[in-house]
């Protein structure tokens, strides 16, 4: 299909469409509360979470090319800033800080997104000149890194409190109104999941755009052409260094900011959250969504975020009700279906399960045309 | 302004004990076609990846346009106004055809990532100029039929125009052409051969590996033969042709 053609739609029929989905979104919560209950509100504001991650991981993985298992580690540094910043831990390190810091969360979100960047340019540095398995390998061992620290960095200095983690932290507060408790709006209580839900939607909104403008443009290009090639890339002019350091805090950025809205809704951080599984899965929902396509991305982290949760609801019951009794505890069964899909699709569905049109000749055609050369 | 364009300078380079490239000194002038000849394994495409930052020379150096040229680095290479194709063609072989040239403007644009989430007017311009600059080049290389098409899937002939579309995109002062004709058809060559031609009028002074003797000779103004990383010959075509040396290393047979 000629994507000039597919894209020119009846204008009328878009907007009417936007105004659906903008319509749904806004209602979602409450239908989702009412019909499953508050905890499925839960659910679905993680998934705007790992969609932000997801879409943050595609921009190294999708779009440049480069293999990152450790890509956790941003989100942990934005969630430990938000932590630090916006919590009285600090008092207890430094008595001179008492009551803590309470830093208002425009200025903590930013800083997150920048802080990140910087990790991601540090960790982007040195596997500058690493490619595919060694660069998964190095970047394995950065998000390793990073957990390790924030597991003792609690002496000689208590910063991160080590494995029993940051408490009471300062729930998220726009304007002077705090998210962290029920809201009445015209009579309607909203309780906080719901509060957190249209934030998280509104900045996912504003990853996706920011994606959506960094794929089409002089940038985007750069990225996806170091993919291809990167010795043409380099021989076109472009200086796949900075392109790629680029990549990396760009990226690293979006993890950065998705990690001060988890601590801020959560309200307590600690290392367990950053494990290498959570890498894993936020890579599972780049490459099965389809790698480098915004949608299939957005569509993969919808997707296992809400399976495994359906899974750990569904799973106890429906096997009560087949054999009498759990043969197989929901948490198990949840990784071993997992694992189950992610070799099925892989083997049936090489490109993602809603690849971009390119992706989906890419795999299609026989082999690549164009070969590479010895230089 | 001197009228040579570059000039390079006792380049060195070996791989291991191989000597791929000995004392290796010439000089392209401004807007002349120059061959680099000589038999398989001889240096020729090892010459083109030190002149373009691919390779570190062990010893020599590069003039390029009355500057030294800083072949350290690919894209600072490019940068000063040398542009290249490959032996084995690579393209960005996902993305179109437009999109590979309009990559080549990569150099010659400055949108950064605020200016890309922004889109403002500078932005816009800039897209809209980048991108109708990789049309014209399109059509420049005639193969502005398949601009939304996938580079791998062109054909081989339209591979390589593509190539050299792209590299002409950096807005090269030196284009240089490693076996163009390689794997065409006589009717792509001679359609390959009218477009060196034009870009050489265009004011691009042109660089050319080629094998073909025959296209070599009739198109270059000045050939220079390497045979085991030496240079051994350097002048008009008629000459080099009819240099005992050049006759013995490698085009004896081509030529009798
Ligand atoms: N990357 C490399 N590593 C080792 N040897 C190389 C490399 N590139 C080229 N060579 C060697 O250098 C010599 C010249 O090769 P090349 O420049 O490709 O020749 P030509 O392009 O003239 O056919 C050959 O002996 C080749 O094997
Ligand atoms: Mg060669």
């Amino acid at each position: 299909m000629n994507p000039a053609t597919c894209g020119r739609r009846d204008p009328r029929v878009a907007f009417a469409g936007t105004l659906l989905l903008a319509v749904a979104l806004a209602l979602a919560p409450f239908a989702v509360g009412a019909g499953a209950g508050i905890a499925w509100v839960r659910v679905i504001d993680f998934a705007l979470l790992y969609i932000m991650l997801a879409l943050g991981l595609n921009i190294v993985v999708g779009f440049a090319g480069l293999l990152d298992l450790g890509y956790i580690a941003f989100y942990a540094v934005g969630a430990y800033l938000y932590a630090l910043l916006s919590s009285p831990h600090l008092a207890g390190a430094f008595p001179s800080l008492a009551p803590g810091l309470h830093w208002p969360v425009w200025a903590v979100l930013p800083l997150g997104a920048l802080v990140a960047g910087g990790f991601g340019v540090i960790l982007g540095a040195p596997t500058l000149r690493l490619r595919g398995d060694y660069l998964a390998i190095v970047t394995l061992g950065f998000g390793e890194i990073i957990r390790i620290f924030l597991n003792n960095l609690n002496r000689p200095v208590n910063l991160t409190n080590g494995p029993q983690g940051i408490t009471q932290i300062d729930p998220i507060d726009i304007g002077g109104v705090s998210l962290g408790s029920t809201l009445e709006v015209f009579g309607i209580a909203v309780p906080s999941v719901y509060l957190y839900y249209y934030l998280f939607l509104a900045a996912t909104l504003l990853v996706i755009f920011v994606s959506i403008r960094l794929e089409d443009s002089r940038i985007g290009r750069a990225w996806v052409a170091i993919r291809e090639d990167e010795i043409a890339a380099k021989a076109c002019g472009i200086n796949t260094r900075n392109v790629k350091l680029l990549a990396f805090a760009m990226g690293a950025s979006f993890g950065g900011v998705a990690g001060g809205l988890f601590a801020g809704f959560q309200q307590f951080v600690s290392p367990e959250s950053f494990t290498l599984l959570e890498s894993i899965m936020v890579l599972c929902m780049v490459v099965l969504g389809g790698m480098g396509h915004i949608p299939g991305v957005i569509f993969g982290g919808v997707l296992l975020t809400l399976l495994p949760e359906a899974l750990r609801y569904g799973a106890g019951p429906v096997q009560t009700a087949l054999f009498g009794k759990v043969l197989i505890p929901p948490e198990s069964l949840r990784m071993l279906l997992f694992g189950l899909a992610l070799i099925l699709v892989m083997l049936y569905r090489p490109a993602g399960l809603w690849p971009s049109a390119i992706r989906r000749r890419e795999f299609a055609g026989a082999g690549r045309s164009v070969e590479g050369d010895r230089e | 302004m001197s009228n040579v364009l570059l000039d390079a300078r006792r380049i060195g380079k070996s791989f291991g004990g191989v000597q791929a490239l000995r004392d290796v000194s010439l000089t392209i002038r401004r807007g002349e076609i120059y061959g680099l000849i000589g038999p398989n394994g001889a240096g020729k495409t090892t010459f083109f990846n030190v002149l373009t930052g691919l390779y570190s020379a062990d010893a020599g150096e590069v003039m390029f346009d009355e500057a030294r040229l800083n072949i350290g680095a690919p894209h600072e290479v490019t940068r000063q106004g040398i542009a290249r194709t490959f032996q084995n063609i690579r393209l960005f072989a996902n993305m179109s055809a437009l999109e590979n040239v309009m990559v080549g403007r990569h150099l010659r644009s400055r949108t950064g990532v605020i200016g890309a989430v922004l889109r403002n007017k500078a932005t816009r311009i800039e897209e809209a100029d980048i991108a109708d600059r990789a049309h014209r080049l399109l059509q420049y290389v005639n193969v502005d039929a398949r601009a939304n098409d996938l580079a791998r899937h062109l054909s081989y002939g339209d591979q390589r125009r593509l190539e050299i579309a792209r590299a002409l995109a950096t807005e090269p002062k030196l284009l240089a052409l490693d076996e163009p004709a390689a794997g065409m058809n006589a009717t792509e060559t001679a359609a390959l051969r009218e477009l060196v031609e034009s870009i050489r009028d265009d004011g691009v002074t042109v660089l050319l590996i080629e094998h073909d003797v025959k296209l070599v000779m009739g198109l270059c103004n000045r050939v220079a033969v390497l045979d085991y990383g030496e240079k051994i010959a350097e002048d008009v075509p008629e000459l080099v042709q009819r240099d005992p040396k050049v006759v013995e290393a490698y085009l004896g047979g081509a030529l009798a």
